[in-house]
């Protein structure tokens, strides 16, 4: 038992000499290894150390489905805690890569200090596939702290709604585990609506059966392939205590809407997590570059961003202007680019990819639709 | 060496437009194959590349702290020659090119590095990447070529102060990173403008590369022997970093030297490329203007693999690892455009490249004339255009290309007898 259930009792006030040591200890080490930070060498040894950037070693990878899996990470001592329906920020090598994305923590504070979350393996999803079937234990994960205002009140009320869809069971799995595994089980009268693609599919389907054969919650589970689609409209047939429930959804952005829209209509509480997808501009279509000035350059698919902007009068970094000297680089903040020398795609999302923006040469990349680009 | 324009065969000539830029797309191709193929192999490389090099920094600094015992001082030292050498060479100027930016990773990227070198990375990169590495050896534009303070090249007019350049040149390589970050700074035109007339730019990026130079030298010669004060290691420490740090100096200027500068490197005038260079003319400037150091994987990795120097200017910002695989596919495409692959052993270019500062710090064709039967006439010459005017300097210039010539003819002479 450490860190997330048992915090450690505050160190003793250090005395102004042993701190000022300290500090002293501190700088003359950092001396000793310029130009490198002391951190960047500490970081061979112990990157799990208080201090260090935030990261996590994954200790478990235990599969769910067929196409999902669980990973438990052991985050680093600086690793603030979170509450269940948070989502966290990962960076994962992929393919040598560091690629950013986020998802839900599906465990409530553990007494071993771990953190865990699930990952559904979507069709071309380069990172969730990566995590699913390539990940082994002992792999270094970046991390963000926790982050995301999906979670239950306090104090719960009386009468709960969840509606899930796929892997937007994820942050809800988080918080039932929460708060059934307290000595107290709270009296809230729980109804939880999971709809999966088939029975296969549902992820954690023994856990969320089991809560229901054992009088924690009502589970309606629905199969697309013999229920057809969740229909928000025989909500209250589902639910007939509808309008008691303040609900909370996780699923697809079409389910979404369409409770937004419902619960909107017949002035119901909903309080939703959505996954933000990326909308790319067909190849070659251009697209408008935003300077962190305000400034706006439109560009069409074949003209560098430095071009289009330098024409347009914003004074830009630049060197060699054929993409070798990463004299332009500049952070992309949101959007996508396209590299003109291969045709690649370079995505920032915010929220998902480094919130410092992605870096980008400017001098070989147009847009490819939107973007945003860190620079004034 | 002459600029390729003014040569009396320019080894382009046969060379058609097409050609060029056909070549362009050959080696278009080299670079995209590697792009598709660099994944989590290469990324594990550089990340143990860096691993072992801090380790061994670590390790062999912990060892100078017994420097007082004599073996200790050697293995110390050794360790930390090599370990800064790993730095500057294979990690500090590949990471610093962005070679290692698509894995997109803050810690190992070019706009976050910084080196353990008296140059800032900012002012290395400008110098390095945008201005050598774009302009690679044209003449008055690539300042590699000699740093500015050496004669590079014939067509450059001799002047007695030439003479010490064999000199300069050694003292530039004993104290290279403070020769590198004077180069980044144009301190010697700067310098020149007088002082309330230097620009913001100048004296902010003088400011940082003093404050560089001051942190680098305290880490070296007092935190360093410090630390090992308590041990009687504070002297032992002391030399130690010092040699290192000379090692690490002649060592990337030795190799540095070999990538431009030995003979048969071709170097280029400033009108002879157009404003609108092509990619393909780009690419046949960079293959004609650098030298290979042949050797094992060794050789490969202590000079960052720049003994591909070769393939470096052609591709500067795929990953060095790569370029050993890369080389077979570029000496292939040389071979079939009929262009001279220059390629030899570092102590073999190392040579040439000092017997090309030796000899262009005399006047032309001295060198080549100086016979032992002819050597006090021509020590006389030598004394003449030393310490006399500019006339006397181009009369005996003028002797000395004749004699050139006339040397050459009767070789041809008898050779034809032959």
């Amino acid at each position: 038992m450490e860190d997330m259930t048992t915090l450690p009792l505050p160190a003793p006030r250090q005395r102004g000499a042993g701190r000022l040591l300290r500090q002293r200890a501190r700088s003359l080490a950092q001396a000793a290894v310029t130009p490198l930070d002391l951190d960047d060498l500490l970081d061979h040894f112990h990157p799990l150390r208080r201090g260090a950037e935030l990261s996590g070693r994954v200790v478990e990878v235990r599969p769910e489905t067929a196409a999902s899996a669980t990973l438990v990470v052991k985050p680093g001592r600086d690793w603030a805690g979170h509450v269940p329906g948070q989502y966290v920020r990962v960076g994962v090598d992929v393919d040598g890569v560091r690629l950013w994305r986020t998802y839900s923590l599906t465990h409530g504070p553990r007494p071993d200090g771990c953190i865990s979350i699930t990952v559904k393996a979507i069709d071309g999803g380069v990172v969730s596939g990566h995590l699913v079937r390539c990940t082994r234990p002992g792999t270094m994960l970046r991390l963000a702290q926790a982050a995301g205002d999906f979670v239950l009140p306090d104090p719960l009320p009386g009468k709960l709604l969840l509606v899930t869809a796929g892997s937007g069971i994820t942050p809800v799995i988080g918080m039932l585990r929460n708060l059934f595994s307290r000595a107290e089980v709270p009296a809230t009268d729980i109804v939880l609506i999971h709809s999966a693609l088939s029975q296969a599919e549902v992820i954690f389907a023994d856990e969320i059966r089991s809560y229901a054969d054992r009088g924690l919650l009502r589970l309606v589970e629905l199969h697309t392939d013999t229920h057809g689609l969740l229909d928000v409209d025989s909500l209250d047939e589902l639910v007939p205590d509808l309008a008691e429930r303040p609900t909370y959804a996780c699923g697809p952005a079409g389910l979404l809407d369409a409770l937004e829209a419902h619960h909107e209509a017949h002035g119901l509480v909903l309080h939703t997590e959505r996954f933000r997808p990326v909308v790319l501009a067909a190849p070659g279509e251009g697209g408008t570059v935003t300077f962190a000035s305000g400034t706006t350059v439109e560009a069409d698919g074949a003209t560098p961003i430095l071009d289009a902007a330098e024409d347009a009068g914003v004074l830009m970094p630049s060197g060699c202007r054929m993409g070798i000297c990463m004299g332009c680089v500049l952070p992309m903040k949101e959007g996508a680019v396209r590299d003109l020398r291969n045709g690649a795609l370079t995505v920032a999302v915010p929220g998902e990819t480094d919130p410092a923006g992605v870096p980008i040469q400017t001098c070989v990349s147009a847009p490819a639709g939107a973007c945003s680009v860190d620079h004034s | 060496m002459t600029t390729i324009t003014r040569k009396p065969e320019n080894p382009t000539a046969h060379l058609t437009e097409a050609d060029i830029e056909q070549i362009g797309i050959e080696l278009d191709a080299i670079r995209q194959d590697v792009i598709d193929s660099r994944g989590e192999k290469d990324a594990a490389y550089i990340r143990r590349i860096v691993d072992v090099q801090r380790k061994l920094e670590l390790g062999s600094r912990a060892v100078l702290l017994g420097s007082a015992l004599p073996p200790l001082w050697v293995l110390g030292t050794v360790g930390l020659s090599v370990a800064k050498i790993l730095e500057n060479m294979e990690i500090g100027h590949n990471v610093m090119h962005g070679q290692w930016d698509w894995m997109r990773d803050p810690k190992i990227h070019s706009t976050t590095w910084e080196w353990d070198n008296a140059s800032t990375a900012e002012g290395w990169k400008h110098s390095h990447n945008q201005v050598h590495h774009t302009y690679t050896n044209i003449v008055g534009k690539d300042n590699d070529l000699g740093y500015g303070i050496m004669r590079v090249d014939e067509d450059q007019r001799w002047v007695p102060f030439y003479l010490a350049q064999p000199m300069w040149n050694f003292i530039n390589a004993c104290f290279f990173e403070y020769g590198i970050a004077a180069y980044d700074l144009e301190l010697g035109k700067n310098l020149r403008v007088p002082k309330e007339k230097r620009s913001e730019e100048f004296k902010a990026n003088l400011s940082k590369t003093l404050k560089k130079i001051r942190k680098q030298a305290t880490k070296d010669y007092v935190v360093h022997p410090l630390v090992a004060l308590p041990l009687g290691g504070a002297v032992g420490a002391l030399t130690a970093n010092f040699v290192a740090n000379v090692v690490r100096n002649v060592w990337s200027h030795s190799v540095i030297m070999c990538g431009h500068f030995p003979e048969g490197v071709e170097t280029f005038e400033k009108k002879s490329i157009p404003d609108d260079e092509t990619r393909g003319q780009w690419y046949v400037r960079q293959m004609l203007g650098s030298a290979n150091i042949s050797g094992g994987k060794v050789t490969h990795l202590m000079t960052g693999n720049l003994s591909h120097q070769i393939e470096h200017h052609l591709f500067p910002d795929l990953p060095s690892n790569r370029y050993a695989e890369v080389a077979p596919k570029v000496q292939a495409l040389f071979e079939k455009y009929d262009l001279n692959y220059h390629q030899a052993p570092l102590p073999q270019q190392v040579y040439s490249a000092w017997h090309k500062v030796v000899r262009l710090s005399l006047p032309n064709d001295w060198l080549a004339t100086t016979t032992p039967k002819n050597l006090p006439s021509q020590l006389k010459t030598l004394w003449a255009m030393s310490t006399k005017g500019p006339k006397v300097r181009r009369a005996a210039q003028a002797r000395l290309t004749q004699l050139a010539r006339r040397q050459a003819a009767e070789r041809a002479e008898v050779s034809a007898a032959a």
